[in-house]
């Protein structure tokens, strides 16, 4: 049963919601704590920053060196918030995951024309519930439904890339235009080097056994879900993801403080600056193999940018890591030829280039 | 009865076999509990995201790991 080939599955775990009949005061109680909960996070929220200002100067004013106090405050107010925000987008994400599901999107995919199903594909990418151990059999499920081959392409490229951690880390750390930005340019990447390998034909490059296969009528009977699993599903996805990712963002903030407090100023412009025209393929190249650490990076990252890299370059390493995961794409060896997927990986890798150039220019 | 639990060979996948056959065991019910890794075979079932139960054939739920009140619901009714 355990097979030596199979990767190790990274993505974050389904929610798994209580079953049984809900009792109606439990239920009640529950919406009440969440309200209370939500109440919480607001006044923490705001009171963070002088909160953690405060503990940071009386602690270490006039004790120890700028670059030291500097470091600490930074990663007393960055963990807390981050963390802060994770929790909530993660929560909101979980229930709104709820009402989508991958059989519900194939539906909605299949017999789609491109353009528009590549569109609508991307999209669903980010809403629907999918582990990257599913890729195999939602990837044979998809095409023999009749969803066109590039339109799932469409999906598998947006469904990691912009996921809820990513974007909440962005958002965070960079700011909501940093974050749009990801988002927006990461949809259109998935859209086009969807509609890229449609364009193609690349069909004879499936595993043929692939097309040969009649997949079963889902004789699905699943259960109708109530508010109250929705929200368990919200809960569940708080404390499989958070519960996953805390110590990468601990750890990743603990040296993105480190470089923020103690790399020179412009020390970053020379290797990751925009005059170093290089540095964006190169940065695509090596964000490939880097993937489980995607919470850990973009705190890093963050401190690079401060010190002179180009947001383009950064942009361009933190989609490679995040969107295009070595594991998934060899789950996918067992559906696709080789070719395919050198198709896929250049045809995506030179999406993310062209958006690292994009905004060097621009910027 | 037969359970059959689907999943390639992730972690999720085991679990779910665990949660699956621990919760009969505990029941003592005299039902057929059966793993099925192989890909081909998971997808003729018709499951999209794995790991996936089915129960005489009818998958009951997909995507996450049942949990152990889902387990007894369905071996009584």
């Amino acid at each position: 049963m355990t097979r030596k080939d199979a990767p190790k599955c990274e993505c974050a775990a389904e929610p798994t919601p209580a079953a049984g009949t809900p009792d109606p005061r439990a239920a009640r109680r529950k919406v009440l704590l969440l309200a209370a909960g939500l109440v919480l996070w607001v006044v923490v929220y705001h009171l963070l920053q002088p909160g953690t200002a405060w503990v940071a100067c009386t602690a270490l004013c006039g004790r120890s060196s700028n670059a030291f106090k500097e470091s600490v405050a930074f990663f007393l107010y960055d963990v807390p918030k981050v963390l802060l925000l994770l929790t909530l987008i993660v929560f909101g994400v979980g229930v709104l995951r709820s009402f989508f599901t991958a059989e519900r999107t194939r539906q909605v995919l299949a017999g789609k024309r491109e353009s528009l199903g590549n569109v609508l594909a991307a999209a669903l990418g980010i809403v629907t519930p999918f582990c990257s151990c599913s890729a195999v059999p939602l990837f044979i499920g998809f095409v023999t439904a009749g969803v066109p081959l590039g339109v799932t392409f469409s999906f598998l490229i947006a469904a990691p890339m912009i996921n809820e951690v990513a974007v909440v880390l962005l958002f965070g750390l960079f700011g909501w235009q940093v974050a749009a930005l990801y988002t927006g340019t990461g949809l259109v990447i998935a859209i086009l080097a969807g509609w890229v390998i449609g364009r193609l034909h690349l069909e004879k490059w499936v595993e043929p056994w692939v097309y040969e296969l009649t997949p079963g009528e889902a004789g699905t009977q699943t259960a109708p879900l109530t508010w109250n699993d929705r929200l368990d599903f919200g809960l569940q996805s708080v404390r499989e993801i958070v519960g996953k990712v805390w110590p990468w963002v601990v750890v990743g903030i603990a040296v993105g403080a480190a470089i923020h407090g103690y790399v020179p100023e412009n020390f970053m412009a020379a290797i990751m600056g925009r005059g170093a025209w290089w540095s964006v393929p190169v940065a695509v190249v090596l964000g490939i193999p880097m993937y489980s650490n995607a919470a850990g990076i973009i705190p890093v990252v963050q401190a690079l940018l401060e010190k002179g890299a180009a947001l383009g370059t950064v942009l361009a390493f933190m989609m490679a890591v995040i969107g295009l995961s070595l594991p998934e794409t060899i789950l996918l060896r067992q559906v696709l030829r080789p070719r395919l997927i050198a198709v896929f990986l250049g045809v995506v890798g030179l999406g993310i280039i062209l958006v690292g150039y994009l905004f060097n220019a621009l910027m | 009865m037969k359970i059959t639990v689907y999943g390639p060979g992730c972690n999720k996948c085991k679990q779910a076999e665990e949660v699956v056959r621990s919760t009969v065991a505990e029941a003592g019910a005299d039902v057929e509990v059966e793993k099925v890794s192989e890909i081909r075979e998971i997808v003729k079932a018709g499951v999209l995201t794995t790991p996936a139960v089915a129960v005489d054939g009818v998958v009951k739920l997909a995507g996450r790991v049942p949990t152990p009140d889902e387990v007894k619901a369905w071996l009584t009714g």
